[in-house]
């Protein structure tokens, strides 16, 4: 077929970037003997009280569409949740909005606040989707670097460096895919009060925060004066293992929520009925699974951040999620030749950094979502080509 | 619990060298700390959880319900010991409820496992009554599911 059909596409879509994990995925795609640490979900399988929760919903019958905004059982139960682990109190009724999965909740939330031209401050390394979104929306990103320095945490004077007229919301995303990187609360209450001061609206994503290693996370928006203009963002992939659920959730106030199920209900309708079932199980009586696994990640991500600091890679501690990002700066290479070199010469797959944003140079992601012995394996293969691109 | 403990408790097979690599401790740390749990009989014993079936084996594997009349001094506890040191016993429990002694015994065959039931533990001075039940198959072995097949995983080698 000709592929004239290219003059269709839309101009803001032919100029996002095509996501750095994908080109990478096509390589390690083609070696299915390689070992990867590329992989960005749990490597556990959904517990499976909570399976059999989705299954029974089916065996019931429950296929059909819910609210809009959730089912209201599964929005009590995120409240208690949110109460219980994060001190943040939301009306079900009009406050909380269960999306597909946390990168619907991000898209909306964006596509519900930002008029054209509107500009987003969000920190990078990132996820993947962030920069996208916010062109998406229409709007223009400002990248605000995090660096090894501050554990990728975000410097408060960093983001009152970056802050322009037209500023209308701060992205933040703690602990951090890809670094792991956490902010303190004394640095949050920094950004909080210019949050503030420039009426900025908070999104926090906290998808990771059941992983945190060391410390209580402290969500931006139980600070003071933060809840009212704060969209909190949750969900079950990664502490609850239910990447393939596609379920997540908004909390906010009630006039932004109305706003994201406009949005929601035009393009998504409603979140998957089976999936807010497990979800409602996974609330309940997910916590023992949650806590089992994440003593698991604990114990991982120790081994490999000794490991690769061993292999002459420098790489800081991350206090939360389930990656890890060391240097390669000691190799002199770029994060694209390390990780190609890696993969080709010694089948380990590590994900380049600069697929999260250009700060990303001269770093690497590597997943600790796998078994010991995979770690052990990967990180002595790792050790091995770094000795020989040294010399 | 100590680190080694949760360690092994967590099921993944690592020999003492990634053992210590995982803990960061040194393999004789490890060796050191291994001995101590079997010192203290925290840790009693190594064995492989295997799949009889797949393996071609023949197993015969029996629950007894065991009725036993308590002894003055010591309770249920000398009898238990003295059943529990059969060969064919696998595993011997204290149950509350309608009977005494769980009692799980293995032998080649059928009567092997019958032998043992009526001319052993049937004959235990101080064993009331024994109720045998044979296990016809095994769908969960310490943990491991035996009829879930492998598949191959739908999951990306990589994602975001």
């Amino acid at each position: 077929m000709a592929d004239d059909s290219q003059r269709f596409v839309a101009d803001h879509v032919v100029g996002l970037p095509r996501s750095g994990i994908r080109d990478f995925f096509a390589i390690v795609a083609a070696m299915p003997q390689a070992i990867s640490l590329g992989i960005g979900e749990p490597d556990f399988v959904t517990p499976w009280h909570i399976r059999e929760a989705a299954i029974f919903a089916l065996e019931k019958g429950k296929t059909s569409y819910t609210d809009n905004l959730g089912l209201i059982r599964l929005r009590r139960e995120i409240n208690t949740y949110v109460e219980h682990n994060f001190e943040l109190s939301y009306n079900p009724d009009n406050e909380i909005l269960v999306a597909v999965g946390v990168s619907e909740a991000l898209d909306i939330a964006l596509r519900a606040v930002l008029n054209p031209g509107d500009k987003v401050l969000y920190h990078e390394p990132c996820y993947v989707s962030y920069s996208p979104s916010i062109l998406l929306a229409h709007a223009q990103p400002i990248a605000i670097s995090t660096s090894a320095e501050d554990q990728f945490g975000i410097n408060p004077d960093a983001v009152e460096a970056a802050w322009e007229p037209g500023c209308k919301v701060l992205m933040l995303n703690f602990p951090t895919n890809p670094t792991g990187g956490v902010t303190e609360r004394a640095k949050l209450e920094r950004i909080a009060k210019f949050a503030i001061e420039k009426d900025l609206l908070v999104i926090s994503d906290e998808i990771y925060s059941e992983l945190t290693f060391e410390g209580e996370h402290t969500s931006i928006a139980t600070l003071p004066g933060m809840q009212e203009r704060t969209i909190f963002l949750h969900g079950f992939s990664k502490a609850f293992a239910m990447t393939g659920f596609r379920i997540g959730y908004a909390c906010g106030p009630a006039p932004l929520i109305e706003a994201m199920m406009k949005v929601h209900q035009y393009s998504m309708l409603c979140a998957p009925i089976l999936s807010q079932e497990a979800a409602i199980e996974a609330l309940k009586n997910g916590g023992p699974a949650v806590a089992k696994m994440k003593a698991q990640y604990h114990r991982r991500r120790d081994l490999i951040v000794r490991r690769f600091n061993e292999a002459g890679l420098t790489c800081h501690l991350p206090k939360g999620s389930f990656y890890a990002f060391p240097s390669i700066q000691s190799t002199g290479m770029s994060s694209m030749d390390f990780c190609q070199g890696l993969l080709t010469e010694q089948e380990v797959a590590i994900v380049p950094g600069t697929a999260f944003g250009p700060s990303g140079a001269g770093f690497a992601r590597a997943s600790f979502s796998t078994s010991y012995e995979r770690i052990i394996e990967a990180t002595d293969r790792i050790e091995r080509y770094v000795d020989k691109v040294r010399k | 619990m100590s680190s080694v403990l949760q360690l092994l408790l967590e099921g993944e097979h690592l020999n003492t060298a990634q053992m210590a690599q995982v803990l960061g401790l040194s393999e004789s740390d490890i060796s050191a700390e291994l001995k101590r749990l079997e010192g203290e009989q925290i840790l009693l014993g190594w064995r492989p959880v295997f799949n009889p079936e797949r393996a071609q084996e023949t197993i015969v594997r029996a629950v007894i319900e065991v009725k036993i009349s308590p002894e003055r001094d010591g309770g249920f506890d000398r009898l238990a010991t003295r059943i529990s040191r059969f060969d064919s016993v696998e595993s011997c429990y204290l149950m509350s409820g309608s009977y005494d002694l769980l009692v799980i015994a293995t032998g080649s065959d059928l009567r092997e496992v019958a032998t043992f039931v009526s001319e052993r533990l049937a004959s235990v001075q101080g064993v009331l009554s024994t109720a045998t039940h044979f296990m016809l198959r095994a769908y969960k072995e310490q943990g491991h599911l035996l009829l879930s097949p492998n598949e191959d995983s739908d999951k990306p080698a990589v994602s975001a």
